[in-house]
């Protein structure tokens, strides 16, 4: 376990050292003042709408930093070499992956906390209110779907070579979920056998990333959801998380290091 | 004295990327022994298979034949790297973090305690000559500084053998010196070291024994004087050794 935070300690140094998170979120903010000073009339729907664009901006950030910030991990352990001196040490290789895991999803977590603090600070200063329940059911269920993405692209960082080429499959991946992942099952119904099967079964397998989304909470202030169903979801989403990180670990025993 | 490194036998092959090519064997047969508390230098040109014995005694590529042992244990066992330390050749280390922040984490691999941490990490900055850049991002360091880290990585948990890939390859002739005492210092203080090069002049100052492959194959093993023999220098050995005949060559 002391290993495991060694290593998750690192991946979080690294990402709060390096330029590209501040940039991202730099832009984020800035985006989100333009367009809160736009809203002249005071209308509720203009306001409901604006922060509808906004919670969408938070959340491709927050995929694009969770996506490029685990693809590149491994692979630049690989091509720096630090692989290495790493691996000859008392670590073993799922405590390799493990750590890689924790830190990104740590670096997330802060990342979202970021983000969540200033859209309310935001909608607090138009709305005079603080739903402070709603945010955090809000941020948990993200943070832990960006839990599923991460190890998603860990284990795609291990397969797929180029971190590159990791990214927009992943990319791809979880927009395909996001936006058509609920629908499977009646595409499946309006088609013929062997094809409806294989989309059924495509159904129940993918992670359904589309169940943490819950921004319309936030947006028309609806009651919180029932707590039970939380602890359900976010059991779901451990096992995903387990089972592609189970994956990795497996891929990864059996590559060669040098 | 008993041998702390020994291969038997050792055959390695890769499979070749490009399938034509089949396989390529990187090793055939390779005996050697190493014995406690000497510096032994592993010598041969490019692509002899030094990495890769290194590599199968690190764990990092699994032999397809034979058997390689530390201190008498099968290096498949993880327990085999305890007590050993690993310089690879041309490692950028994380280049975000600092010289201390990096042997700190590599000190919490070990397990080492707090205290025993900062008392080590204090020796070795000053053993490596690192001390005034000890809070800079490694980013910022010089080629023989980034050399000189590496060694203080490896020498973190207070190693007895030291495996050393070409540690003073790209250096220039002051960073070269300031290795070559390191490994001085090493031996005095009663640790084995282990380690390549195709440096003969510095193999020759500091070894006790040197053993010289090509092509996978040991050509040549003992002791330095044994080894020059006959020849004006250990360079001339070398090219003997490896086939090289210098009157035929243009
Ligand atoms: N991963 C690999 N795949 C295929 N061939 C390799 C691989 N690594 C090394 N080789 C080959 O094995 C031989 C020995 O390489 P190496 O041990 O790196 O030599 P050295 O360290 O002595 O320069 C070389 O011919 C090299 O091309
Ligand atoms: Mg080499």
């Amino acid at each position: 376990m002391k290993n495991i935070f060694a290593v998750a300690g690192v991946v979080i140094k690294e990402l709060y050292r390096r330029k590209d998170f501040y940039v991202l979120f730099i832009i984020t903010v800035l985006i989100c003042l333009v367009m809160a000073s736009v809203n002249i009339f005071n209308d509720p729907k203009i306001a409901r709408y604006l922060k509808e664009i906004c919670l969408l901006l938070v959340w491709i950030s927050s995929l694009v930093i969770a996506i490029t910030t685990t693809a590149r991990q491994i692979p630049a352990e690989r091509e720096n070499r630090t692989l290495l001196p790493l691996l000859a040490k008392p670590l073993t290789r799922p405590q390799l992956i493990f750590g890689k895991f924790f830190g990104c999803w740590f670096a997330c977590g802060l990342a979202l906390l970021c983000f969540y603090i200033f859209f309310g600070a935001l909608a607090a200063a138009r709305e005079h209110q603080w739903p402070l329940l709603d945010y955090f059911q809000a941020a948990v269920m993200h943070w832990f779907m960006l839990g599923i993405v991460v190890a998603m692209t860990l284990l795609g960082s291990l397969v797929f070579a180029a971190p590159s080429s990791n990214s927009t499959i992943c990319f791809v991946i979880i927009g395909g979920i996001l936006f058509v992942g609920r629908h499977l099952d009646q595409v499946a119904t309006s088609m013929h056998e062997p094809l409806r099967a294989i989309v059924n079964a495509l159904y129940f397998t993918i992670p359904h990333l589309e169940f943490y989304d819950l921004r319309d909470l936030i947006i028309h202030n609806w009651p919180l959801i029932e707590w039970k169903y939380i602890v359900l979801a976010l059991l779901y989403a451990t096992a995903y998380i387990f089972a592609f990180l189970l994956g990795a670990c497996l891929v990864f025993r059996r590559k060669p290091v040098n | 004295m008993t041998a702390i490194l020994q291969t038997q036998k050792l055959r390695v092959e890769y499979r070749s990327r490009e399938m034509r090519q089949g396989i390529k064997v990187a090793l055939l047969g390779l005996d050697l022994e190493v014995r406690a508390g000497e510096v032994f230098g592993f010598l041969g040109p490019n692509g002899a298979g030094k990495t890769t014995t290194m590599n199968v005694l690190l764990g990092f590529v699994p032999p397809t034949s034979g058997a390689a042992s530390l201190f008498g244990i099968d290096v498949r066992q993880p327990i085999a790297r305890q007590r050993i330390g690993y310089l690879p050749e041309l490692t950028y280390y994380y280049k975000f973090l600092t010289a201390e922040e990096l042997l700190r984490f590599y000190a919490k691999i070990f397990g080492l305690a707090r205290g025993e941490t900062d008392k080590r990490i204090a020796e070795l900055l000053k053993l490596v000559e690192l001390e005034h850049a000890a809070k800079r991002p490694i980013k910022s360091y010089s080629k023989g500084m980034q050399q000189r880290v590496g060694l203080a990585q490896a020498l973190i948990n207070n190693p007895d053998l030291l495996i050393l890939d070409e540690p003073t390859s790209g250096l220039d002739p002051l960073g070269r010196m300031k290795v070559r005492e390191i490994i001085q210092r090493l031996k005095h203080d009663g640790k084995t070291v282990f380690f390549s090069s195709h440096e003969l002049g510095e193999v020759e100052t500091v070894c006790d024994r040197v053993a010289i492959i090509h092509q996978g194959e040991l050509k040549a093993i003992g002791g330095v004087h044994e080894i020059t023999g006959k020849h004006a220098s250990l360079e001339k050995a070398f090219l003997e050794i490896i086939g090289f005949n210098s009157s035929t060559a243009p």
